[in-house]
């Protein structure tokens, strides 16, 4: 099946006649509302009874040009954008992005801005993963997961809200520094948070990884095997769900990553149950990141001292003119970065999050363009699902966790 | 008939479904707060004392919803299906012993609405007549999801059906009896004067096939397939709105209670009293000098209080169990019915009957 029967389908005709229905040809379109595809998914499937027999998936239900607008918009303007990306981990879209910027620009953060950045996008890894399981565990139905692993969401958007002001969409750093240090309390909190969110993963643990429905309805569905990951160019916990080890973390750092201890979870058969294994190991190992970041995190500024970045303090702007004027530069024409071509990626939550930025010089990116590894998860999926049956097609897809507006962006 | 002989029927009929219908809000009220207070939430607290009047509120939304109907649905039988969901396990409460007999003058009124001699027949009958709501909505509604969760609950229900008939077959041959009444007196006597003669003691097997069935027979959770909420939308009541959907709701309810109610009447001594309660009742009627018949009347009141808080007991461990596990794929719900259940309650049948023959 492929693009050509989707375009053919007529909905008009649909359901007029269910004498059909016992013809192993039915087409059934799931999505792009259905309960369970996450945003605005579309998948057209031909089923003989509850069997899929063949699948096509259609994007674009949320393409909102992104990349376009990254090449008419200032640099600092499109970090908002970068948000809108991956929505269940903006923190990590805002620092891969202005990693990026800072790379073409030559640019080293400081010391406290980089072990901070560590901090927020292992933070923003466990949000992620816990949505990723928890509406995974909701699709099949034990919604007590859900609600149980949602309470810690909740906590750690709190505290982004108190370093940034908002919760979801962060927009929390920019080229060279963060939009604030953090405040007081937030170590504190962060600490608290470490402590006790591993008996959120012990409780999950005890709800679903031994549970005999749970194992029944996740082992050998959704199955990737390590050729196929590697030919569709997976990346993240589905590749190495897979059983394929690759981390950038740890095979091509960034940062400091290289100075911090963790594992890297490994599955075996690239199925569901591995996936679900491998994002909660992944969990707690953040979590392992998270308290080396608050041991090592250091003082100082949190801004690099380059001028041409560096956005001035309110209290200068107010009192004296020369930054005045410096800050309405920044503002109103944008930083002015040197020609070149840079790609940067980082190991996001769901796989390899690059960006690609081709600038000839000025404020605008020439070319922007972002490695979202939501997009490669998608394509392999219709290939995942044939042979399984609707159920295993729900569930297959929230194990992937793909996040819509990082899709079509 | 007599005046009153119908008066009493009546008094009954009224009581009965009074009580059944009434409960349901709090039930309502319960699965929201209950699985609120499993997931750590707060739950609905804001509609009347600890949110106790939610469900009407949410009945009055229903009320003054939109009274919808898909174009292309065939409307007969679509307005039929949530009349037939609601009436069904109704119509089975009828048989369901909920006290011994009252006392009223020289009268004796026997607490169960139908004396029907072939009780269990009859509700086998009414508890099969549940299938036909799923289907008839389904495809009534004409509607691809709805109609592939008309197709898995009628097999389910069907498959899981056998099971129940056979665990069934297997108190059958203990009691003797097709009377639900006959079989509750039977689990009356006590065994080395102590340990109440319920079923679930003498056939723990039968008990526990049984009471998975319940789990499928009613559509709840780990056996809620028909209506798979994230895989086939809502299933069967995909296309029902409103108050035609608030019958669904409320005969998924109504279904938990006769199911709680038949496997307390089989397996866990019906209205007998629960250990320590003839105690009581016995320290009541000494006290206050109580004749033979206001004796019987209180002895009554108390076993309909026992069997109620059986029935509650079973209700809030299928909700409790609702909140805490994942839901089967369809293929596995058959293989458990088919591969595990079935031999197993066959075997169980046959064990029974060795013992059955050998006791005698």
């Amino acid at each position: 099946m492929g693009k050509d029967d989707i375009n053919q389908w007529d909905p008009s005709l649909d359901g007029k006649n269910l004498t059909d229905f016992y013809n192993p040809n039915v087409l059934i379109n799931i999505g792009p509302a259905h309960p369970a595809m996450h945003g605005t998914l579309r998948v057209m499937c031909r089923i003989n009874g509850e069997t899929i027999e063949d699948a096509a998936c259609e994007i674009g239900y949320l393409h909102r040009a992104m990349e376009k607008l990254g090449e008419n918009k200032t640099y600092h303007q499109w970090i908002v954008y970068t948000d809108r990306m991956n929505y269940c981990s903006a923190l990590n879209n805002n620092i891969a992005y202005c990693m990026t910027v800072e790379n073409l620009m030559s640019i080293s953060v400081t010391e406290r801005c980089m072990w901070l950045r560590m901090m927020l996008m292992e933070l923003s890894r466990i949000i992620d993963h816990i949505i990723c399981v928890a509406i995974n565990a909701l699709d099949m139905g034990a919604m007590t997961v859900f609600w149980l692993m949602y309470h810690w969401r909740e906590e750690a958007y709190t505290m982004i809200e108190s370093l940034c002001g908002m919760r979801l969409i962060t927009t929390a750093t920019r080229v060279g520094g963060m939009v604030h240090d953090i405040p007081d309390d937030f170590i504190p909190r962060m600490k608290k948070f470490v402590k006790e969110f591993p008996s959120c993963l012990r409780e999950v643990h005890g709800l679903l990884t031994g549970n005999r429905i749970w194992i029944d309805r996740t082992k050998g569905v959704g199955k990737l095997s390590k050729e196929d990951a590697l030919k569709y160019s997976i990346t993240g916990p589905c590749l190495r769900a897979s059983g394929i080890d690759l981390d950038l973390r740890r095979d091509r750092p960034y940062y400091a990553y290289n100075e911090v201890k963790f594992d890297v979870a490994i599955g075996t058969y690239g199925d569901v149950f591995d996936r679900y294994l491998v994002r909660m190991e992944e969990m707690k190992q953040s979590v392992r990141i998270i308290e080396q970041c608050i041991e090592r995190l250091p003082g100082g500024p949190i801004w690099v001292d380059d001028p041409r970045v560096r956005i001035p303090d309110k209290i200068d702007v107010y009192t004296k003119m020369e930054v005045l004027i410096h800050h309405f530069k920044i503002f109103m024409e944008g930083i002015d970065v040197p020609p070149g071509e840079v790609y940067s990626a980082v190991e996001g939550p769901n796989g390899e999050l690059g960006f690609y930025i081709v600038s000839r010089g000025g404020p605008k990116a020439w070319r922007m363009r972002v490695k979202a590894p939501s997009f490669m998860l998608f394509q392999s999926f219709e290939h995942s699902v044939v042979g399984d049956k609707i159920p295993d097609a729900i569930s297959a897809l929230g194990s992937v966790n793909i996040i819509a507006g990082e899709l079509d962006r | 008939m007599d005046i009153f002989t119908l008066a009493q029927l009546l008094a009954k009929i009224v009581f009965v479904f009074a009580v059944c219908l009434g409960v349901i809000p709090f039930l309502v009220w319960f699965e929201r707060r209950g699985s609120a207070w499993i997931q750590g939430r707060v739950g609905p607290n804001r509609v009347g004392p600890f949110g106790l009047i939610q469900p009407f509120a949410d009945v009055a939304k229903f009320f003054f919803k939109e009274f919808w109907t898909p174009a292309e649905a065939n409307k007969w039988y679509y307005h039929l299906a949530p009349i037939f969901a609601l009436v069904a396990p109704m119509a089975a409460l009828t048989v369901i012993p909920f006290g011994s007999y009252l006392m009223i003058g020289d009268q004796i009124v026997n607490l169960q609405i139908a004396n029907v001699n072939s009780g269990v027949l009859f509700i086998l009958a009414f508890a099969g007549l549940e299938v036909y709501p799923i289907i008839v909505a389904g495809w009534a509604s004409n509607n691809k999801y709805s109609i592939l969760g008309a197709l898995r609950g009628s097999s389910q229900i069907i498959s899981y059906e056998i099971s129940m008939g056979l665990a069934l077959l297997s108190m059958l041959l203990v009691y003797g009896t097709f009377d639900l009444h006959s079989m509750v007196a039977w689990q009356g006597q006590k065994f080395f004067g102590f340990v109440p003669a319920w079923g679930v003691f003498i056939n723990p097997i039968g008990a526990l096939i049984f009471w998975i069935s319940t789990f499928a027979e009613t559509n709840r959770l780990p056996f809620d397939l028909p209506e798979g909420d994230s895989e086939i939308v809502a299933g069967y009541h995909l296309e029902y709105g409103a108050m035609k959907f608030a019958l669904f709701f409320m005969a998924e309810y109504v279904a938990m209670i006769m199911a709680s109610a038949l496997l307390v009447t089989l397996f866990f001594g019906g209205y007998q009293l629960l250990p320590g309660v003839q105690a009581a009742v016995d320290a009541i009627v000494s006290m206050n000098g109580l004749s033979d018949a206001a004796a019987q009347n209180l002895k009554a009141v108390f076993q309909f209080g026992c069997l109620f808080l059986k029935v509650a007991f079973f209700m809030v461990v299928m909700i409790w169990v609702r909140w805490t596990f994942p839901r089967f794929r369809f293929d596995q719900v058959i293989n458990l019915g088919w591969k595990m259940l079935f031999p197993l309650a066959l075997a169980n049948v046959v064990f029974m009957s060795v013992v059955v023959y050998l006791m005698s």
